[in-house]
């Protein structure tokens, strides 16, 4: 499937530099942060969004393989849980980085913190499983299973318990008040910025989802004879 | 019908488990080990005195958690090692079997936590403020714990290695029921209101309500692979 034709990618490419520009010079530090420690929203958001959405698609096609049977489903799962690592590890590097700034600690055991880091230690664990399992339909029946009780779980460490405890966080997007909250520059960038990373995550998907597949046939060649 | 078979599995592993009573042996022999090392190098009176609480809590929820590691993995592990799985499969029906696994390996926990707590507490001098709070976080946490362990067991008895992959896959799904269990279990040493600890209560409900009901859906596709 071809995500972005060759003009998506030129526009996503300027794009990208023009946020890169925008974050850093056109849009104001927010009030009530230290220094310019706010422009970090434009970065951390997104990649935070991502891994969200990386690990529902995960979710999403370990359940259709489960329902289906087709193997190419399984592929889209891995690939999006490798994403969805990707994605959170910068999450949490972004997010150590604006805590040092704002609280005077790389990593102090934020609710926040603690949830993500979580997180990664599930999905790191559903890659160990899938690589522990040799046959395609086994791995790809039990780690469907695996990511599936996973999921189970996420809403519990992503939403419920950051929301539970008192946390240094600043208000998400989504908050109670049910508004965004930012300036009108910060809002132009801030969203911009959030659909560059959908398209740029929809990109590395297609590419990652059409990689695993062709390894996989590869591996079915070297097996010989048995095709999927 | 679903009932009866899995009180059928059930009795079954007993009767097993209680002809070497491996499992059962394995997971006492470790905790009592962890207990004595913990006993010895730290002992009742090394603690600051506000220390005690927290530490204590954190000690008794790691000798429980890796006793469950070493042990509860068997209960599927055996029976694909065994052979027995596939009469099993036919025998009865997916859910009756997973019931069956779930009270075995509550019920092996459960023996190991009725020798275990009352040691540690004695040998920690461990005092218990608020005893009923105490009693529900140890039950809530032993049915997250079995519940956990059971569905990633039948998990890894499908894979080739299968001790070292049990611990990897279920750890991290343990982790959020075990900081709630250790919280409680602090409030409970401190605290003598059941109230202070209800939070934690209401987690380990949660979580244990979530596992077993994604197990229950999940059972069918990873048993019949």
């Amino acid at each position: 499937m071809k995500v972005l034709g060759s003009v998506g990618k030129v526009v996503l490419g300027v794009g990208m530099a023009v946020i890169l520009w925008a974050a850093f010079l056109y849009a104001h530090p927010a009030e009530s942060f230290i220094g310019e420690s706010s422009r970090i929203v434009f970065f951390h958001v997104p990649t935070a969004w991502i891994s969200a959405l990386a690990f529902l698609l995960a979710a999403w096609h370990s359940a259709l393989y489960l329902k289906t049977r087709k193997i190419e489903r399984d592929d889209a799962a891995a690939s999006a849980a490798r994403l969805g690592v990707l994605f959170c590890v910068l999450a949490t590097v972004t997010g150590s980085l604006f805590a040092k700034v704002m609280w005077n600690s790389y990593w102090n055991w934020d609710p926040r913190q603690t949830s993500i880091v979580l997180l990664l230690l599930v999905y790191g664990a559903y890659l160990g499983l899938r690589q522990a399992i040799e046959e395609p339909e086994r791995r790809a029946t039990l780690s469907a299973a695996y990511a599936l009780v996973a999921f189970a779980t996420v809403p519990f460490l992503m939403f419920a318990v950051p929301r539970m405890y008192a946390s240094l966080h600043p208000d998400t997007v989504i908050n109670a008040r049910g508004k965004v909250e930012m300036s009108p520059d910060i809002k132009l960038v801030f969203f911009t910025s959030m659909i560059a990373f959908t398209a740029l995550f929809a990109w590395m998907y297609a590419l990652d989802v059409k990689a695993t597949r062709l390894v996989r046939r590869l591996e079915e060649r070297a097996d010989g004879g048995h095709t999927a | 019908m679903i009932l009866r078979a899995a009180a059928a599995v059930f009795v079954k592993d007993l009767r097993t488990e209680w002809r070497t009573r491996v499992a059962l042996n394995a997971l006492l022999l470790f905790a009592f080990s962890v207990l004595i090392l913990v006993g010895y190098a730290v002992g009742p009176t090394r603690l600051a005195l506000e220390d005690r609480p927290i530490v204590n809590s954190v000690l008794l929820w790691i000798v429980l958690f890796f006793s469950a590691m070493t042990g509860l993995s068997r209960a599927f592990v055996n029976e694909e090692e065994t052979g027995t799985a596939s009469a099993l499969r036919l025998s009865a029906p997916p859910a009756a079997v997973f019931l069956g696994k779930l009270l075995g390996n509550l019920a092996l926990l459960g023996v190991v936590m009725a020798l275990v707590v009352p040691l540690f507490l004695a040998l920690m001098s461990f005092g218990i403020a608020a005893p009923g709070l105490f009693l529900a976080i140890l039950a809530f946490g032993a049915i997250g714990l079995a519940s956990a362990s059971t569905f990633i067991a039948a998990i890894v008895a499908k894979t080739a290695a299968k001790g070292a992959l049990f611990a990897v896959l279920a750890t991290p799904l343990l982790l959020p029921p075990l900081v709630a269990a250790v919280t409680g279990t602090r409030i409970a040493a401190t605290e003598p209101e059941l109230a202070a600890g209800l939070d934690a209560v209401r987690l380990l409900f949660a979580f244990d309500g979530i596992m077993i009901t994604a197990s229950f859906l999940l059972f069918d596709a990873v048993w019949r692979e």
